[in-house]
């Protein structure tokens, strides 16, 4: 449940639809999943007037200056929305433009005067706040096991999986170090750039960050001259061989199990200078790089030429580390998954702050992660119980019995917290889940090894006991007879 | 009445003009949907490959699965992808005539066995225990990364098999022996857990087709070198080295993949008739009815090779800390002044 506050300043709708505030109103969808399962998404408005200091925020006149003062006081919960609807003809939003989605879990709609104010109002609420927290598709993405078979898309695989933790690895490769001598100042870079957009996705997960320089390390394309613009290109369909021959050089760190993602700068050599990445329709692209899902990004970098004239070989370069970083926060919000959400139409967007993440999109990022795990866990117990149920010996120790329970109660625990709205502690709780439910299915007791045929157990017991019944048959046989014998004596004399 | 002839005459060309562009754009359209469609799922590939004999005389086995392991290496996939289980006592063993090789073809003219082959488990370690533990995921804590299966829902995985077997069974190691039925509940438990997105399973015993029968898993498509009640042969001896080098379904295989290079297009088809019975004496069978694509729509490149899927980065993060605003109109964005 999506719980969003709704405030109306004064001239925004009628003044007797003003009389009723405050109330709430509850917004419901079904989305339908395999096997005849359903997710509810639920958005809950709560009406309220606006407060004397919102009035003169929402009046001042840029948005900036609204959002300042608007940010002050309070700072809202993870997956809460608030949203201000101010006149028909205030000057804060441009004239076409019907709503704002900012920064920081709010968002501005148009009000209307209208005697069905509250219904068209509500309806462009529902739109604004679900591009802020849940669609259909962020829910399709995060469950794509589970729904129906449709998965063709592009956007669906590309996201890593919710994991505890990630690794990034930065490599600086150098093929050429004759004719240039690079230098990158990564630390700085990190420090500045990196670690923020990591510190505001701290939520999802642990993260490391590591760097390497490779040298003499090539792609594995040979790259091609194009003598109209007299430089090199690697056309699009020769990518996906470029990775290959590098990652067996890149190396991962050999005690964590966390997933990797390899972000690596290349500077061509002196005889391939300039190279460009070309797509499909032979233009070349503006980033000069590409990314692969679930994998990491490649970037080139190309030595600007006029370092050539002066000095003799080897030249020496320094990495222009906001270009690269650009390029590399772009491709880590792809491949974390924050798609650009579906937007209504005349709807403004800000910018994203110096950090690189939203915080909304952080709360998209986390209701999807949540979903899920929660599917996650849940299939893994399921499965653990058909396992069990059908190789009957398989013996469960107290462990993993007790990380069963503890799997259970944290998946109650995440779904109740999702319905009454609180995302914070409901993404513990389903992480919680995932471990435990992972710890209980892949406990190294479990492995089943025990496998009897019948015909192989009568091969087996047979040769072993009939041997041994033999003798004792007989002397049974022997011994009945001669109780009979002995029973019959008596009779005989008389 | 001239007048309506004229028209129609000229509309009719008009018409089938207009008919034409339609079609080329629907099928453009049906072509770009029909691509994607028959294109895998995947996302990384990993190959298990697994000898199963010990002993100079299974010289071949170890020949076999170090060629695969070769050519799976060449067509592009990592070591860190491939877990590799050899008894590992054919190169330095003392009744190898060339210390340190194992070759694979008479005349000695490849050696399989080279400068980095990293092989995961050697020697005693390759058990049924160890190997249904890799292929389900239950290993214990201390297990190097190197000894793990890491795969997920969107890896293509390749699992090669040879050795010793029998009617519903594979000999390990000359002490035990793992049943189709294990292999087909480890399989099982792979897919409740999507650990694999699709599986290539090939094996390349006697009567290895008793091996496939009992899978039940979706995904799983399964090549074997001899069907029930057939005996797999070996291809040739080298009298220098005194044993024979390679079974013969493996080294038609390998001939095949001699020819793959990492961006060509040749499909599973090709492969399911590699050894006929005039080469191979014994009959290799396949199993496709668990596998969801049509065989020939499945490149040879989506197991043995690792192409990766790319995507170009269209756009970038503005690291600069002006506050500007973007406007939405429908998918276009335009900057509007700070």
């Amino acid at each position: 449940m999506v719980p969003v506050s709704v405030v109306f300043t004064r001239e925004s709708v009628p003044l007797d639809d003003q009389e009723k505030l405050p109330f709430t109103v509850v917004h419901e969808r079904e989305i339908p999943l395999k096997y005849k399962m359903k997710i509810k998404c639920r958005f809950q408005k709560a009406y309220r007037r606006a407060l004397d200091y919102e009035e003169e925020a929402l009046s001042l006149g840029s948005m900036q200056e609204a959002e300042t003062m608007l940010a002050e006081p309070q700072e809202q919960a993870e997956g809460s929305l608030t949203v201000y609807v101010i006149s028909e003809h205030s000057s804060l939003l441009p004239q076409d433009m019907m709503s704002y989605i900012g920064p920081k879990r709010t968002a501005v709609v148009r009000g209307i005067m209208h005697r069905e104010a509250f219904n068209i109002i509500g309806r462009r609420i529902i739109q604004v706040a679900q591009a802020m927290s849940l669609t259909e598709d962020v829910l399709a993405a995060a469950l794509a096991d589970h729904l129906p078979e449709d998965k063709w898309s592009s956007d669906k695989r590309r996201p890593l999986k919710s994991s505890l933790g990630y690794e990034i690895t930065f490599s600086l490769l150098n093929p050429d170090p004759k004719s240039h001598d690079v230098h990158w100042d990564i630390k700085g870079a990190v420090r500045r750039y990196v670690q923020p957009f990591l510190n505001a996705l701290s939520v999802a997960g642990n993260f490391s960050v590591d760097s390497q320089i490779l040298y003499y390390a090539v792609l594995g394309v040979n790259p091609r001259f194009n003598p109209a613009s007299s430089s090199y290109y690697l056309a699009a369909h020769s990518l996906p061989h470029v990775i290959n021959p590098v990652e067996s050089r890149l190396g991962s760190s050999a005690a964590s199990l966390y997933p990797v993602l390899n972000f690596l700068l290349y500077v061509p050599e002196l005889a391939h200078s300039p190279l460009y990445i070309q797509d499909k329709d032979g233009a070349p692209v503006a980033t000069n790089a590409f990314h692969s899902p679930r994998w990491g990004g490649i970037m080139v970098y190309n030595v600007d030429p006029k370092a050539y004239n002066a000095s003799e070989l080897p030249v020496r370069v320094e990495v222009d580390m906001v270009r690269v970083m650009e390029v590399f926060l772009a491709q880590l919000r792809l491949l974390f998954g924050i798609a650009q959400p579906q937007v209504p139409p005349k709807c403004l967007f800000s910018r994203p702050k110096s950090e690189g993440l939203m915080t909304w999109e952080l709360d998209r990022l986390l209701w999807a992660r949540s979903v899920e795990n929660l599917a996650t866990a849940t299939t893994t117990l399921t499965s653990l119980a058909q396992l069990l149920g059908k190789i009957s010996n398989i013996v469960i120790k107290d462990d993993v019995a007790s990380e069963v329970y503890r799997a259970v109660a944290a998946v109650q625990k995440a779904a109740e917290e999702l319905a009454s709205g609180h995302l914070a502690s409901a993404f513990v709780a389903s992480q919680e889940a995932v471990t435990s439910s992972e710890r209980a299915f892949f406990d190294p007791s479990l492995l089943h090894l025990l496998y009897f045929p019948d015909d192989q157990k009568f091969a087996i017991y047979i040769p072993l006991f009939l041997p041994m019944a033999v003798p004792i048959l007989l002397s049974l046989v022997k011994i009945f007879l001669e109780s009979r014998k002995s029973w019959k004596k008596p009779e005989k004399t008389d | 009445m001239a007048a309506t002839s004229y028209c129609s005459r000229a509309v009719a060309p008009l018409a089938g003009l207009l008919l034409l562009s339609f079609g080329s754009l629907a099928t453009s359209q049906i072509e770009e949907q029909a691509e994607q469609f028959f294109r895998s799922g995947h996302t990384n590939n990993w190959a298990v490959l697994v000898c199963t004999s010990r002993f100079w005389f299974n010289y071949r086995h170890v020949a076999n699965t170090l060629s695969v392991y070769r050519s799976v290496k060449r067509l592009g996939i990592p070591d860190s992808h491939i877990v590799l289980m050899l008894a590992d006592d054919m190169a330095c063993n003392p009744r190898n005539p060339k210390p340190a090789t194992v070759f694979s073809h008479k005349n000695m003219e490849l050696n399989v066995y080279g400068d980095d082959v990293e092989v995961d488990y050697r020697s005693y370690e390759v058990t049924v225990e160890n190997f249904l533990r890799v292929l389900t995921g239950r290993i214990p804590p201390s297990t190097p990364r190197s000894k793990r299966l890491l795969s997920d829902d969107r890896s293509n995985i390749l699992i090669y098999m040879t050795g010793h077997g029998g009617n519903g069974f594979l000999k390990f190691q000359d002490s035990e022996e793992i049943t189709n039925i294990e292999l087909a509940d480890a399989f099982e438990q792979m897919w409740q857990k999507r650990r694999y997105n699709e599986l290539l399973f090939i094996i390349d015993t006697c009567q290895g087709a008793s091996m496939y029968e009992r899978f039940y898993s979706p995904n799983i498509m399964a090549l074997a070198s001899s069907q029930v009640g057939e005996d797999s042969l070996s291809h040739q001896p080298d009298p220098a080295i005194g044993v024979h080098l390679m079974d013969r379904y493996t080294f038609y295989v390998l001939e095949f993949l001699e020819e793959i290079n990492p961006a060509s297009q040749t499909n599973m088809n090709d492969l399911f008739q590699v050894c006929p019975k005039s080469l191979c004496v014994s009959t290799p069978g396949h199993r496709t009815d668990l596998f969801q694509r049509d065989p020939k729509n499945v490149l040879i490149t989506d197991f043995f090779g690792s192409v990766r899927k790319v995507e170009i980065t269209t756009e970038t993060i503005s690291l600069q800390t002006d506050l500007g605003i973007l406007e939405s109109s429908g998918h276009t964005w335009k900057l509007l002044v700070p």
